[in-house]
C-alpha cells in the first residue's frame, strides 16, 4: 500500500518544501536590512511579468531541461551523474568545432550538425566514468565529479592554444559564422503574430528541450531499454538474473545522460554566446541534479522544476541589478530551495506520511 | 495454584495500516514447553520481540510470574530472567565462545575475572545442561548448531528463566535439530520456560505441551498439544482445510533434459563452491536436491541460470552450454527452454517496485509479443498478466499493483505464473515455499506437479526436508559442493538424508552428533 497518494509525492511535498525554502530566505533578507516581500516582488516581476524577462527565464529553463534530463536518465540506472557540468562544457568544444569547421549553409542543418556533435561529445566524456564504473568499480560520482575538473582543464587548454583567435586576448573562440545563427524565441513568435520582446536570449533550442522532455518520458516508460534500466535500477542481482548486462546498462545510460548534458550547449553556446567561452555552462550542470531531484527523475517534473530555477536564476540576476542585495545572496536563495528540494526532503516527507496516514486510520 | 511464567493480556501492536498484533492474551505455566505457530506476518516474531522489549506494545499488560513488568527494553527483559535465542545469531564472529557469552555481562572495566568467572560457570551450565561447547573456539570455526548452544549457553548465564527461540531449526540437520529438542527437554526438567517459534507443525506435535496458534495478527486457538493433530493446527492456521501430503501419480520419467558432469564453482573470494558435481534430470521428473543451505545448492541454480560462471560440462536436451559466461547469460538459458524460479524472489525473482504487470514479463522482455514497433506493448503485457493472475489465483487480483504490496505466497505465485507458462523443458524452481503461507504451498506444489505431469524437467533446490521428501521423485544430496549419493524417497527416511546433509555416507551405523557437527564444521570453516 502507498503510504500516500501520488499527488501529494509529487506535488505537495516540492511545494512545501519549496515555501520553507523561501520562508528561510525571508529571513536571511530581512536580517541584512532588506524587505524580502518586495524583494520576492521584484523577483517575480523581473522573471515572468514581462516577455522580456520570460525570455531570460526560458533560456535557463532550456538549459536546465537538458542538464536535469541528464542526471534523471542516469537516476534510472541508480547512477548518480554528478559530471552534467564537464559533459556540458565538452557538449560546447563539440558544437564549437562544428559550427566553425563546418560551412554550413543554414541554420536547421546546422543545428542538426551541432546536436549531433554536441551528444557525441558528451556522450563519450560520460563514457569514461562509465567503463571506469562497469569494469573496475570505481564509484561513479568520484569519477565524473573529477571528470568536471579534467573538462575545465581541456578547455582551458583548447581555447587558449587552438581555438583563439590570432591576437585576441580573450580564452574564446571567434564568434560562429552567420548561418549558424540559430532564431531566437521572439524571432519565431513575432513571426507568427505573438509580440515578444526583442534582444532575449531564448531561442529554437526550447522546442528541442521539449522534444527531448517527451523522448526522455517514452525511452524510461515506453521502451524495451527503459525498462531494463529501471530494473537494473532498482535491483542488480535481479537484473543479472533476468539477463540484464550491468556492464551494457552503465555505458548506455550514462552516455544517453553525458549526451543529454552535452546538448545543452545548443542553447548556451550556439543559441546565446554564439562563440564558446570558458565556463560556458555557468553552473548549469550541477543544478540538473538539483532539478532532477526536485522533478523526482520524471521527465515532466524535471520541466516544471526547470522553469523554477529559470525563474530563479532570471529573479536572482533582477534583484542583484535593482537592490542591494549581493549577488552572493542570490546563490545563498538557490542553494537553499536546493538543500530543501533535495536533501531535506526526507524531514517533510516523513510528517507529510504521517498525517495521509492519520488520516486514512481515521477513515477506515 | 502456581501463577503462569508469563502472561501477556490484551496484547496489541499496529505498525502504520497494519494491526501486526491484535488483543492478544496468552498464558505459559512454568516449566513447560509452549510453541506457538503461524504463517509468515502472522505476527508471532512482533509478540515476541514485544516480550523482549523491542517493540512497545500499544495495548496490553506483560505479566511474568504473576507481577505486572514493564518491559521497555532488553535489558529490563533480561533482568525478568527472559532470554531470547533468535534466528539470525547475534554473535561476534571472531570472538570465542567464552567471549561472546561474557559480551554485554561484564562485571568491571577489567576483563580478567569477569573471563575467569565466566569460564568456572559455563562448565557448570554446560555439564548441567548438556550443552557441550569449547570456550575457547572461535565462533567462526564452529557449526551453526553449535553457535546455536552458545546463544543458549548467554541466556543461561544471564540467570534466564524463561527462554524464547524463534525458528531454531531453519538451519540444523535432523540430527542436530534432535538434539537440540533434547537440549530443551532437559530444560524443561529443570523447572525452565521455554517458547518455541515454528511454521514447523512437526516440531510443534513432537516437544511441546501446549501450542498457540496465530493468524493474521490474531491469536485463533491455544490447544493442549496431546489433544490436537497437525491437520487441525494447519486448519487454525489457515482458516480453511489443507492437505498435507502432496497428491501425485507416479513418475514417468522419459529421456534426460539436463545432464551435468562433474561441474566446478569458484566463487568471487576464490572458495571452491562446486567441487565436481554431477546428476541428471529426466523429463516428466522432479529431482530434489536436499541439503543444509551454503553447501552448494544455491551455486548450482545461478549456474544453471546462466547467473555465474564455472566449468565442466551442462548439456540441455543433448546439447552443451555455454558455462564461460562470455556467450550466454539468464537470457540465452531462457531461449534455451530454462526456466529459473530464484531462491531469493524479492532480490532476484521480482523488482519489489515494479508493478505486477512489469514483472510478469521481467526476463522475458525481449519477446516480440510485448513490443510494438520501437516501444514495448504495455496493453499486451498488462492483458498477460491479468490471465496469469487469473489462472494462479494471485490475490489481490490487481496487475497494476507494485510487487512489494503482495504478500510472499503471491509474490511467489506471480513469479511461478511467468515461469512455468513459459512451458518450458527444465524448470528450476529454488526455495519454492520458503516465507509462502500454508494455503499458497498446496497451490505451489500442485503447479509444480502439473508441470512434471506433462512431461517436463524440474529440478528442486529446498532446505525444507519434508518438502524434498513428498515433492520429488529422486533425491540428491549435496554436501560442501559434492553429491553425497542419490535415493528414492520412498527408500529413504529423514535420518538417513540428515546424515548425508552432514557428509556422512555410512548411513547404516548410529553416529554421535559430536562427529555430525564436527563434520559440518569443518565443511563450513572452508568458506569463511
Amino acid at each position: 500500500m502507498d503510504k500516500m497518494p501520488k499527488w501529494a509525492d509529487l506535488f505537495l511535498i516540492p511545494i512545501i518544501n519549496l515555501i520553507l525554502a523561501f520562508i528561510i530566505s525571508g529571513l536571511v533578507i530581512l536580517a541584512i536590512g532588506e524587505d524580502p516581500i518586495a524583494a520576492l516582488k521584484l523577483m517575480v516581476e523581473g522573471s515572468v511579468m514581462s516577455t522580456y524577462g520570460w525570455g531570460f527565464t526560458l533560456y535557463y529553463a532550456t538549459n536546465f531541461i537538458f542538464t536535469g534530463l541528464a542526471v534523471a536518465v542516469a537516476f534510472h540506472a541508480a547512477m548518480f551523474n554528478i559530471g552534467g557540468e564537464g559533459q556540458a562544457m565538452l557538449g560546447g568544444l563539440g558544437v564549437a568545432l562544428v559550427c566553425l569547421f563546418v560551412p554550413w549553409p543554414h541554420w536547421s542543418l546546422a543545428i542538426i550538425g551541432a546536436m549531433f556533435s554536441a551528444a557525441m561529445f558528451g556522450a563519450l566524456w560520460a563514457a569514461v566514468p562509465a567503463y571506469l564504473q562497469a569494469k573496475r568499480g570505481s564509484h561513479i560520482v568520484i569519477t565524473t565529479i573529477m571528470f568536471n575538473f579534467i573538462a575545465a582543464s581541456l578547455l582551458n587548454y583548447v581555447l587558449v592554444n587552438n581555438l583563439r583567435p590570432k591576437g585576441a586576448m580573450d580564452p574564446a573562440t571567434a564568434k560562429f559564422p552567420e548561418p549558424t545563427h540559430l532564431p531566437s524565441l521572439s524571432d519565431i513568435l513575432n513571426g507568427i503574430g505573438i509580440p515578444f520582446a526583442e534582444r532575449t536570449p531564448a531561442n529554437v533550442t526550447l522546442f528541442i528541450a521539449l522534444a527531448a522532455c517527451v523522448l526522455v518520458y517514452l525511452l524510461i516508460w515506453r521502451t524495451r531499454l527503459g525498462y531494463q534500466i529501471r530494473a537494473f535500477g532498482k535491483s542488480e542481482p535481479a537484473a543479472i538474473y533476468a539477463g540484464i548486462s550491468p556492464t551494457r546498462i552503465i555505458m548506455i545510460s550514462m552516455m544517453i545522460s553525458g549526451a543529454l548534458a552535452g546538448m545543452m550547449a545548443i542553447n548556451n553556446v550556439m543559441g546565446e554566446a554564439e562563440r564558446l567561452v570558458l565556463n560556458s555552462t555557468e553552473g548549469a550542470g550541477f543544478i540538473g541534479i538539483a532539478v532532477a531531484l526536485m522533478g523526482r527523475s520524471h521527465p515532466f517534473g524535471v520541466l516544471l522544476a526547470a522553469l523554477l530555477f529559470g525563474f530563479l536564476y532570471q529573479g536572482g540576476a533582477e534583484l542583484a541589478l535593482w537592490t542591494t542585495i549581493p549577488r552572493e545572496l542570490i546563490v545563498v536563495i538557490q542553494a537553499l530551495v536546493i538543500l530543501f528540494t533535495g536533501a531535506l526532503d526526507g524531514m517533510v516527507r516523513a510528517p507529510v506520511e504521517r498525517m495521509f496516514l492519520a488520516m486514512r486510520r481515521k477513515e477506515g | 495454584m502456581t501463577a503462569p511464567a508469563i502472561e501477556l493480556k490484551g496484547i496489541s501492536k499496529a505498525f502504520g495500516p497494519v494491526q501486526a498484533n491484535k488483543d492478544i492474551s496468552i498464558r505459559v505455566m512454568p516449566g513447560t514447553i509452549h510453541g506457538i505457530i503461524g504463517e509468515n506476518g502472522a505476527g508471532k516474531s512482533t509478540l515476541m520481540s514485544i516480550l523482549y522489549g523491542f517493540y512497545k506494545a500499544d495495548r496490553g499488560e506483560i505479566f511474568i510470574n504473576g507481577n505486572k513488568t514493564e518491559i521497555p527494553d532488553s535489558q529490563a527483559a533480561i533482568a525478568a530472567g527472559i532470554g531470547m535465542v533468535f534466528q539470525h545469531f547475534k554473535l561476534v564472529e571472531n570472538f570465542t565462545v567464552l567471549e561472546n557469552v561474557v559480551l554485554g555481562a561484564e562485571d568491571g572495566a577489567r576483563l580478567g575475572p569477569s573471563l575467569a568467572k565466566a569460564r568456572e560457570q559455563l562448565v557448570h551450565l554446560a555439564k548441567e545442561y548438556e550443552l557441550n561447547v569449547d570456550p575457547d573456539a572461535l565462533i567462526e570455526e564452529i557449526g551453526v548448531g553449535m553457535q546455536q548452544r552458545v546463544e543458549i549457553l548467554k541466556a543461561l548465564y544471564r540467570e534466564a528463566e524463561i527462554l524464547i527461540l524463534d525458528e531454531p531449526t531453519g538451519v540444523l540437520t535432523p540430527a542436530e535439530a534432535d538434539h537440540l529438542f533434547r537440549i530443551l527437554e532437559g530444560l524443561k526438567e529443570q523447572g525452565k520456560t521455554i517458547i518455541l517459534i515454528t511454521h514447523k507443525l512437526r516440531e510443534i506435535m513432537d516437544v511441546t505441551d501446549s501450542v498457540s496458534v496465530m493468524r493474521r495478527g490474531e491469536m485463533t486457538d491455544t490447544v493442549k498439544t496431546s489433544e490436537t493433530s497437525p491437520e487441525e493446527l494447519a486448519e487454525l492456521m489457515v482458516g480453511r482445510k489443507v492437505l498435507l501430503r502432496v497428491d501425485k501419480k507416479p513418475a514417468e520419467p522419459g529421456a534426460p533434459v539436463l545432464e551435468v558432469n562433474n561441474l566446478q564453482v569458484v566463487d568471487e573470494k576464490g572458495v571452491q563452491r562446486l567441487k565436481g558435481v554431477s546428476l541428471n534430470v529426466r523429463a516428466g521428473e522432479i529431482l530434489g536436491i536436499a541439503g543444509v543451505a551454503g553447501n552448494g545448492q544455491s551455486e548450482l541454480l545461478e549456474v544453471l541460470g546462466g547467473i555465474r560462471t564455472a566449468t565442466g560440462s551442462i548439456k540441455i536436451n543433448g546439447q552443451e552450454i555455454d558455462l564461460s559466461g562470455k556467450y550466454s547469460d539468464g537470457r540465452s538459458r531462457r531461449e534455451r527452454g530454462i526456466a529459473h524460479v530464484p531462491e531469493d524472489r524479492q532480490r532476484e525473482g521480482l523488482i519489489m517496485d515494479f508493478r505486477a504487470w512489469e514483472n510478469s514479463a521481467f526476463g522475458y522482455h525481449h519477446d516480440p509479443a510485448y513490443q510494438s514497433g520501437l516501444l514495448m506493448n504495455n496493453a499486451a503485457i498488462r492483458a498477460d498478466t491479468e490471465g496469469k493472475i487469473e489462472r494462479f489465483d494471485v490475490r489481490p487480483a490487481n496487475p497494476l499493483l507494485e510487487a512489494k504490496s503482495f504478500s510472499g505466497g503471491n509474490q511467489q505465485k506471480i513469479v511461478l505464473a511467468r515461469e512455468i507458462e513459459r512451458n518450458p523443458d527444465l524448470l528450476l524452481v529454488g526455495q519454492p515455499t520458503r516465507g509462502v503461507d500454508i494455503g499458497a504451498i498446496e497451490f505451489i506444489h500442485q503447479r509444480i506437479v502439473e508441470l512434471r505431469d506433462a512431461g517436463k524437467a524440474i529440478l528442486l533446490v529446498s532446505v525444507e526436508l519434508d518438502e524434498i521428501l513428498s515433492l520429488s521423485d529422486r533425491i540428491a544430496v549435496i554436501f560442501d559442493g559434492h553429491i553425497m549419493g542419490e535415493r528414492l524417497p520412498a527408500e529413504t527416511d529423514e535420518k538417513e538424508l540428515g546424515l548425508l546433509m552432514a557428509g556422512i555416507t555410512d548411513t547404516e551405523h548410529e553416529h554421535s552428533i559430536e562427529e555430525i557437527e564436527a563434520n559440518l564444521a569443518e565443511a563450513a570453516g572452508e568458506v569463511h
